[in-house]
Parts: structure tokens; sequence; C-alpha cells
């Protein structure tokens, strides 16, 4: 170290920090404001949501995954009904699968409106998240409509959805996203481009490409490196092979690519995205049932299987195996948030203390998560 | 490649390591040794062929007579995916870490310690993640049984209804 090296101090951040998003703690150390190593302490949101699993059986497990991330629970409910599905060979019906992607591109609007809002007031403008929560709040109301709950939504079933989209749904739903595209590029041009916010995100935490992909970062965050990757459009699932959307990656338009300001314009283009996603699937929906028939005492024959859907925090790998009775043997979760916090220490090493908010945010840490 | 096919290549290379190869199912899968898991892995990161630069997932399984650990690789130049497994004892399972191949196993690792008990040697960090530092027992033990308070917090509740029914009474 230089001539100006002070006596290193430990700092503790967290449980309860506004910014960490959660009940997350760090151990840092630091020199003066220099840190030297941010330690992540995670654990206080363990549920054992896994250990649930091999208690209450295939159908019961499906509220508490909404639990494992409840930012964007229609991801995790699609998860674990398509890993059920595949165990229990069961096809879901065209319009089950349609309703699935109009529920989760829906939540993925919210999750990243509330990413990117609270990104903005971690680093200090307060107003960008109120506008940001605003539009949340009208998602929310569109998928209490449709699920009555509008956070943790238990919306989707083994072999489908619970119920149809209600009477004038689709126009509802066109008209909130006329609405929502221009105030996206109002939100551009309040937040995206101002001097101050770019400062504080350009070359903070930057991830390479290899890196992203050894620490197995996924979704924005892997995209942000640069990585042309989505699970949606690479090994499509349900039926997204249908739609026309491009994937955004960081560019490094305003300092290096993978910087925290990569990982920020990859959401707001994604929401974009979702947008167009959203367009096409409700005018394409077809008629028909929604849900297929699922025995209630649904037992899976004996074997395993692993699959992977695109969440709101990226590619979330559902793992479980059954030994042919009423309950999964195992159940495993690989989550975005998970990875992302495996590569916080090795990021934090000569970050100043207050870009250690910025990384955080960047990376898009839901601390649930991570502990499950 | 199919994932088959990775592990005809993996035979091929380390003949005595590959324990067997269960062919039907969703997810094809290999069994390796355990003492040959890191030479497989690096080989088949380093291979050309098979590029598996990503560890997707690393879990554990409780199968009362053994323990699994199941790696999930995938290559992001292929998009292709395999699934290792390595069957260890369940009294003291032990395991040489992948983290030296793969960065992302560090914090898995962790995880399967902590709630599986299996150790994993040349680990750089090898503490609990997720319990507390001196939480009794791994929960995700089949035989695990969750003790009824932890410094003096009881672990269990009275049902409400219960409660509610006693005040009427």
């Amino acid at each position: 170290m230089s001539e100006f090296s002070t006596e290193e101090m430990t700092l503790n951040m967290g449980p309860q920090h506004p910014s960490t998003h959660g009940v997350l703690r760090f151990i840092i150390r630091a020199d003066g404001e220099v840190m030297r190593e941010a330690i992540p302490d995670v654990g206080y949101l363990h549920r054992s949501i896994e250990k649930i699993a091999e208690k209450v059986g295939y159908h019961g497990f499906m509220p508490y995954t909404d639990r494992v991330d409840y930012v964007c629970a229609m991801f995790t409910n699609q998860g674990w009904g398509m890993a059920c599905e595949k165990l229990g060979n069961i096809e879901v019906p065209k319009r089950g699968e349609y309703c699935r992607v109009i529920a989760a591109e829906f939540n993925r609007l919210a999750s990243h409106l509330l990413s990117v809002g609270s990104m903005a007031m971690d680093i200090g403008a307060n107003t960008p998240f109120t506008h940001a929560i605003r539009e949340r709040e009208m998602i929310n109301d569109l998928l209490e409509e449709l699920c009555g709950a509008r956070l943790t939504f238990n919306y989707m079933r083994i072999g489908g959805v619970a119920w149809d989209l209600p009477p004038g749904y689709r126009e509802k739903a066109l008209a909130y996203l006329d609405h929502l595209e221009p105030i996206l590029d109002e939100y551009d041009s309040l937040i995206s481009y101002n001097k101050i916010y770019v400062k504080r995100l350009a070359n903070i935490g930057i991830i390479s490409a290899q890196e992203a992909i050894d620490y197995n970062l996924v979704g924005p965050n892997l995209r942000g490196s640069g990585v042309k990757w989505d699970i949606r459009k690479d090994i499509p699932y349900s039926v997204y092979n249908e739609f026309e959307f491009d994937v955004p990656v960081g560019k490094g338009e305003w300092g290096t690519v993978g910087d925290s300001m990569d990982r920020y314009m990859v959401r707001m283009r994604e929401m974009r995205e979702s947008c167009k996603i959203l367009r096409q699937a409700l005018t394409k929906i077809p008629d028909g049932a929604v849900l297929a028939k699922v025995p209630r005492n649904f037992k899976p024959p004996a074997g395993e299987c692993q699959i992977r859907i695109e969440s709101g925090r990226g590619d979330m790998g559902w793992y479980a195996v059954s030994d042919g009775s009423g309950y999964p043997w195992r159940v495993h979760v690989r989550t975005g948030s998970f990875a992302a916090m495996g590569i916080i220490n090795k990021l934090s090493r000569g970050l100043m203390i207050a870009d250690l908010v910025t990384l955080i945010a960047s990376l898009d840490v839901i601390a649930p998560e991570i502990d499950r | 490649m199919t994932p088959l096919e990775v592990y005809e290549r993996v035979r091929e290379r380390f003949p005595a390591a590959v324990v067997e190869v269960v062919e039907k199912g969703i997810n094809p899968f290999a069994v390796i040794d355990p003492a040959a898991i890191i030479d497989v892995g690096r080989f088949l990161r380093d291979d050309p062929d098979t590029a598996m630069d990503c560890l997707s997932n690393e879990s554990g399984v409780d199968y009362k007579d053994r323990i699994e650990v199941v790696y999930h690789l995938f290559s992001y130049r292929h998009r292709h995916g395999a699934v290792l497994k390595v069957k260890l004892p369940r009294d003291n399972p032990t395991v040489a870490t992948a983290e030296t191949v793969w960065k992302s196993a560090n914090w898995m690792e962790r995880e399967i310690f902590d709630l599986l008990g299996v150790t994993f040697e040349g680990h750089s960090d090898l503490r609990r993640l997720l319990m507390p530092e001196d939480w009794p027992g791994h929960p995700l033990r089949k035989d695990f049984v969750e003790p009824l308070e932890y410094h003096g917090i009881s672990t269990v509740r009275d049902s409400p209804i219960i409660r509610l029914d006693a005040k009427k009474k």
C-alpha cells in the first residue's frame, strides 16, 4: 500500500440496512474509505424451503415457492411447475402457457422497475424510486386481478395456471403497456442519462465476461458483461419461441463493458423487450383450457430432472428428485442472487465504501433468494 | 454434444474414473469416482470440444445409505450440458473441492457443507453459509431432528388455534 495507508478498520453493515434489499450483512475491512474486503454474511432469511418441500408434497409446495423470491414470485411458481411437469411428463395446454408468459413478463416488468428504482434510491436519487413504484403498483393491480395477490401470487399450478384471464383483461393490459412505454422513455430522460448518476455507476464493479461465466452469474448480470445469453431465447421453454424479441447486452457505452451502468441499462432495455413479448402474447393468445388434468395425489415416477428458466434475476435452476412417492425426495433451487453474492467479496477489493451500495444494487440481489 | 457423448469422451480419457453411466431418465448422468472428479471436471472444462466453462449447479442429496454430490455442468460456447455425480459414504463424506476448476463452486459447496455435512478438501473458506455456526447437525440430512430450542429461543410454538380453545374453556 502507499504511504497514505492507515490503520485498518472493521465495519459492520447490516443486517438492518436500507440499501441491502432485505436482511443481509457485510463485514467490511476498510482502510479509510477504501475497502480491502467486504465479507458477505447471509442466512438471516433462511427458512429451509428445500426441506419444507420434502414435507408438504408436490402441490402443497407451490405457495412456498413464492417465498423463494417474493419480488418475482411468478418465476419461482413457473420453475416449480415446470420441474413437476417434466418429472410427471405432463403437457400444459397452450392457453395455460400463454397465461404463464403474460403473468411472468408482467412480473419481470415489476421486478425490473423495483430494481432500477431502488438502485436510484440507494445512490441518493429519491424521486425516481417513487416513479418506478407508481408504475409497479399498476402492475400489481393487474396481477391482483389475475390471481388475487399482489406479491406472493401462487397463480400457477402443476399443469398450467389456476385461473383464466378475467373478462376485459386483454384491453386493460394493452392499455397499461401503452401507458408504460412512454414512461420508460421518461424514466430514461429523468435518470438514466443524468450525469451524476452515470458517474456513480460507470466503471464501478467491472465484471469481465470470463469472470461472469466462471462465477456463474446469470441473467442481466451476465448480459451486462456482454454475453448474449437468455434462456428464453437460447433454450426456449414454455412458448417463448413464438415471440420476437431482442436480448440486450452491455456495450460499455459510458465506461467499460460489465460495469454497473451496463447492468442497469440492460434492465432498462429488457423492460421494453418484455413489453414487446406481452403485446404479442396478449394478441396471439389462443382459446382453450388453462390447466391440464393432474391427479390431486400427484406421484411422478422415480427420477430426477433439472430445468432452467429465465427469472427476473436470471437463469434459475430447479433440481428435483422424485422417489415415486407423493413427496419430493429432494428439491434444490439455484438462484441468480446466490451466484451474484459469491462475487461481491472479490469485486469489493479496492472499491470505496459508498460504491458497495452501488454494486449490491446493480447486481440486483434479493436476500430471501440467497437464503431460501 | 449430447450428454452421453460427453460421458463417452470422459471414459476414453479416464477409463477407470467412470463408475457407471445411467442413460435412462430425463437427464442422463455419469457417476464418477470421487478421487477423480476434479481431474474429470478440469478435462471437461479445458477440452475445446466440451468446454464446460460453467458449473451451473452443485447440490447434494441424502439417499439414506449414501450422499451424492451432483454437478450440473454447462458450456456457453457449445450450448450443451452434462450431469456428473459422486457417491460418498454417509459418515464423514469427503470430496475434493471443485472451486479450483469453477469459482462458483465456492458458495455452493459452503451450502452443501452447511446443510448436508459434506467436507470439501482444499476449499478456501469452508464455513457454514446459512445456519448459525454453532447449529447442531445438518438440516437437509434425512435423519435430522430439529432441536427444541436454540440459545433459549424455542423452535416450536403452540398452535394459535389450540391456544384460542384453551382460552374459551
